[in-house]
């Protein structure tokens, strides 16, 4: 794993002078040494709080007590004020990556200041997981209810299963309110400021927020997401041609709708519509539907979550011109062929959703003060998330985490982002491990995977001269799988036979998104097949499909991880 | 522990490769079936892929009609009950003809490909394939030994397009009926049910086709086609039914039943006219011996009305437009086994009524032959439900969703009247009752339909021309 995906550093960054932190009297017994992060939850001391349980954002190693003591005395008060500036850290956006990016800087001492525009908890809170996991929770249970089949088969009988739309809405509005309200109070608790209004940086280390109030701050952690992006040629009116800030609302349930992309978001959209009775068209503009999944993975995906239910596609087309119904008419979508351009098709559809990914919300941020050019939006940062400016030099202080980045758009990648910069700016350089973050997709059963897919590791393979092996195993051959009757699923795991290095695990069946994190543990730290092999499941489990990945890998050599203590970087 | 306890599925990918290698020969040890037919052409039978499988699912074709194949090569990925495999082919020639296509399912040993050792050969192969193997040259298919084969409904109706598409279906954007619009289910469940999408009229928002539409087309085949077959059974049947035991709808009947329901979205109403049928009768009488039915003779009585009434010949889906219907297609429902057809005499005002009379009976043969083409029973404009036959001398009958009105004709029969003179005379007299949709045909509009309809039977003689 070290060759693989070791990040090189220089010896410059683990003796980065640190004066300012020195100064309010923090307390760092530990050396700087470039050490893998590790991610909290909660802040110390907060442990009563933490019902605000997004899903599975984080990736949780463990922290060794002493830090937390170093920082727990300086906890209380929120850090003593610097000298020369008003805060220790500013972070413009209060999404979960500054939200993450806050709880970790005030464990670490830092007086810090939290600014929003719009509401606290961001894209993921408000138009994003948290709402779309409600949606899914309530299109699962439909699913199981109206699958006679399935229910016969436990001797169930059930009679037929219908919804309320508003009902369903409901659900998924107070679902964010709720996790929004346990983000805004655990800032609040640990005396996060949190400051009301547009931010943008004025000046290295200067910050403005609302109409004209400015503060400074030694430094500025840029975390202020994505909106949805919409290509052009697309009207979205919010009624009948939508994005999934609208679908989010469930303020309809249309007939027929199609999905403009099939990634995360379309997919899910897909599960939750067809649940409640839509029938769906998905475009995609790629040749195949679901890119980016591993390939495997998304040919089973799509024979399970495409090829029964009432979805039909079309692949190699782009959308596009789409003009929302109006006057009694439908909307209609015009395709073209996404490589010679010419005219394909033209659908008409009550309602279509726009899923074709999400811009950066890096406008008005006032780069232009900093001498930051944007790339189609994304604020460039080297691999400590450091902003790139337009000189390609470092701009000192500044920081850009999240979707404005663009490196891995997910909450949990941004909130880890947030905390890797913490560490940093709190003397201990750090650099993600971005190949050991999990993504889920959330749709019935659910899919997810980390590290590389099976051609890109095989690519990797040839180049750095290593063998690339496959082990796969069916969830049909998991007990707990066949009691709940979800037999249907597969895991892999793509792997270094020569010594035992995880690549890439992807999974697709039953609770696939909480079964990932054994696996992302594990390439986050290191482990080693040969040595997780031997680490013991309960039985009967679906973590067992794991296990049996585990068991059936064919490792040459029996060299076992170095422990942690030893490892420096990976 | 899960690695004792379960013991199916090989998890490594090479495993998988090298069982399917060893269960192909194996099958075909058992069982072997080279066709000696001419030179060589070879079945590609399904292979059982494991000790449970029964049938296979073709999960893609690796190789299409026409490639050449080498000996070890892989040709299709089935799904089994397990996993899925590569199949290979053990001889070297050309993949022919397919007989499975992707997402089909084939017991195991039967034949889903044939493969021709000469590309001359294909040609002959396909022509095997195309006779479904029971041609003489020799037993091509040896019956499988699953009995389990995929139910499907062996009921495809081709239609030639552009001629079938009455004005009513016509979808706003389909170019004039060139495109086919229908729903992402409506399509898979018309591939499913081998049912050809353009002989449909859609019920759905703006014509669209939808499931619905594919279901009812399946079922009203369905009961054309369970006429011949279930004759005898039905005699027996009828007396025979099990009391007190619960019957899962037919797909007929499921079609009805979302019909009727779906009908109870349509606001209805219902007008009643009594008819004098002297004349008419007499005009029957005259011109029974020419092959005329007293179902055209209403039928065309009908249309003629309807010609002066567009109104109540249109219909309304969407609830915001509606279309006045540019043919008069009158249904005449027709029960068969306890189910229900409507066999659509197009264009009623137009056609003779010895046409009508000669096409009325065709219907009616091609229906008991299980041959009605979708157009022949789902294009109607304007249904009438007769059950006079019975003695009944009133009812009321539901409107068919997508449209205008439905006539309930009740039987003709001698009835005391007082005529305006004030004298009491006898005069065979029917009652219709029209119910219709009022969201677009009013009350004054059927009472004027059926004043116009009256005048026609009570002086029927333009019903002859």
């Amino acid at each position: 794993m070290q060759s693989a995906i070791a990040i090189p550093f220089s010896q410059t960054s683990l003796t980065r002078p640190n004066t300012v932190l020195e100064s309010t009297g923090s307390v760092f017994s530990t050396p700087r040494s470039l050490r893998f992060c590790g991610l909290r939850r909660e802040a110390f001391g907060f442990s009563t709080s933490n019902q605000f349980s997004f899903r599975s954002e984080r990736i949780r190693t463990p922290i060794r007590r002493f830090e937390v003591s170093a920082a727990a005395s300086s906890a209380a008060g929120n850090g003593a004020p610097p000298k020369s500036f008003d805060y220790d850290l500013i972070i413009i956006g209060a999404g979960v990556g500054g939200h993450g990016a806050a709880l970790h800087a005030v464990e670490k001492g830092l007086k810090t200041a939290i600014i929003e525009g719009d509401v606290v908890g961001g894209t993921c809170v408000n138009r994003g997981c948290v709402p779309s996991k409600a949606l899914l929770a309530v299109s699962g249970r439909m699913r199981e209810l109206q699958n006679e089949h399935h229910m016969k088969s436990f001797g169930l009988q059930v009679a037929a299963a219908g919804y309320n739309r508003q009902g369903v809405a409901d659900h998924a509005n107070n679902l964010a309110t709720k996790i929004r309200n346990n983000l805004t109070n655990s800032m609040k608790a640990l005396g996060v400021d949190i400051l009301t209004g547009f931010g943008s940086v004025l000046a290295p280390q200067k910050v403005k927020y609302g109409k004209d109030n400015i503060i400074t701050a030694k430094d500025i952690i840029i975390a202020t997401g994505s909106v949805p992006f919409v290509p052009k040629g697309i009207e979205v009116d919010g009624k009948t041609v939508i994005t999934s800030d609208h679908a989010l609302k469930l303020e309809s349930v249309p007939d027929w709708i199609a999905i403009v992309g099939s990634g995360y978001i379309g997919l899910e959209f897909s599960d939750v519509y067809t649940a409640l009775g839509s029938e769906v068209t998905f475009i995609e503009a790629l040749d195949q539907l679901m890119p980016g999944f591993d390939p495997e993975i998304s040919k089973l995906a799509q024979r399970v979550l495409i090829n029964p239910r009432k979805i039909d596609y079309h692949t190699g087309v782009f959308a596009s011109k789409i003009t929302p119904a109006k006057d009694g008419k439908p909307v209609r979508i015009e395709l073209i062929d996404a490589k010679t351009k010419e005219p394909k098709d033209t659908l008409e559809v009550d309602a279509a959703l726009i899923a074709t990914g999400r811009a950066p919300f890096t406008n008005g941020l006032g780069l232009e003060n900093v001498n930051v050019v944007t790339q189609r939006g994304f604020i460039p940062v080297d691999e400590r998330m450091r902003v790139i400016d337009g000189n390609g030099t470092l701009v000192p202080n500044l920081y850009c985490i999240g979707d404005a980045n663009g490196k891995m758009m997910l909450a949990h990648a941004a909130s880890a982002q947030g905390i890797s910069v913490v560490e940093q700016v709190s003397g201990r350089d750090h650099v993600l491990n971005h190949l050991s973050i999990p993504a889920a997709c959330f749709t019935h059963p659910e899919i997810s995977m980390v590290g590389l897919t099976e051609p890109q590791a095989r690519e990797k393979g040839e180049k750095e001269g290593f063998k690339v092996s496959v082990v796969k195993t069916s969830f049909k051959a998991n007990t707990k799988a066949l009691a709940e009757n979800e037999g249907e699923g597969i895991a892999k795991m793509i792997y270094r036979p020569d010594n035992g290095e995880i690549l890439g695990v992807h999974i697709f069946g039953l609770h696939a998104a909480d079964l990932i994190h054994e696996a992302s543990n594990a390439i986050a730290l290191g482990t080693r097949i040969q040595d997780i092999k031997l680490a013991v499941h309960a039985h009967p489990t679906l973590s067992e499909v794991l296990d049996e990945l585990f068991k059936a890998a064919k490792v040459e050599s029996h060299v076992t991880t170095r422990t942690v203590s030893e490892k420096v970087a990976v | 522990m899960s690695r004792l306890l379960h013991t199916s599925f090989l998890p490594s990918s090479t495993s998988l490769h090298s069982k399917s290698r060893s269960s192909v020969p194996n099958f075909r040890a058992n069982k072997p079936r080279i066709v000696p037919v001419r030179a060589k052409i070879r079945e590609i039978f399904m292979p059982a892929l494991s000790s449970t499988m029964t049938e296979g699912k073709i999960v893609s074709w690796v190789k299409s009609e026409g490639d050449k194949l080498n000996k070890g090569e892989s040709v299709v990925v089935v799904e089994s009950d397990k996993a899925d495999m590569d199949v290979e082919t053990f001889y070297d020639g050309y993949l022919a003809a397919i007989m499975v296509e992707e997402g089909g399912v084939a017991p195991v040993g039967s034949a889903i490909a044939l493969l021709a050792e000469t590309e001359e050969e294909i040609a002959d192969a396909r022509a095997k394939a195309s006779g479904g193997g029971s041609d003489s040259q020799s037993p091509v298919s040896p019956p499988p030994p699953v009995s389990e084969a995929p139910a499907v409904v062996e009921k495809k109706v081709s239609v030639p397009p552009p001629s079938i598409v009455s004005a009513s279906s016509v979808h706003p954007a389909s170019e004039g009926g060139k495109r086919i619009v229908a729903s992402p289910y409506a399509k898979k469940l018309a591939k499913e049910l081998k049912v050809e999408l353009a002989g449909l009229i859609g019920s759905g928002p703006m014509g669209r086709i939808v499931a619905t539409d594919v279901e009812a087309a399946v079922a009203e085949g369905g009961a054309a086609s369970a006429v011949k077959t279930e004759v005898p059974a039905a005699a027996a049947a009828a007396p025979g039914v099990e009391l007190g035991s619960v019957v899962p709808f037919t797909t007929m009947q499921g079609a009805v039943s979302r019909n009727m329901v779906e009908s109870l979205s349509v606001p209805t109403f219902r007008v009643g006219y009594t008819i004098n049928t002297n004349a008419l009768d007499a005009l029957y009488k005259k011109i029974k011996s020419k092959g005329v039915t007293m179902t055209a003779l209403l039928a065309k009585a009908t249309a003629l009305a309807l010609a002066k009434h567009p109104v109540v010949n249109s219909s309304c889906r969407d609830g915001n437009s509606f279309v006045y219907n540019s043919s008069i297609n009158i249904a005449v429902a027709v029960a068969i086994d306890g189910g229900l057809i409507t066999p659509v005499l197009q264009n009623a005002d137009k056609v003779d009524i010895y046409s009508l009379s000669r096409k009325w009976k065709e219907l009616v043969d091609k229906a008991r032959a299980k041959q009605l083409q979708p157009q022949e029973y789902n294009t109607g404009t304007f249904t009438l439900s007769n059950l006079g036959m019975f003695g009944v001398d009133r009812f009321d009958a539901i409107l068919p969703p997508g449209t205008g009105a439905i006539m309930a004709v009740g039987a003709s029969q001698p009835t005391v009247v007082a005529t305006k003179d004030g004298r009491i005379g006898m005069k065979n007299q029917m009652q219709v009752n029209v119910t219709a949709d009022h969201r677009v045909i009013y009350g004054a509009d059927l009472a004027q339909f059926l004043q116009t309809l009256a005048s026609i039977i009570e002086d029927p003689k333009d019903l002859t021309f």
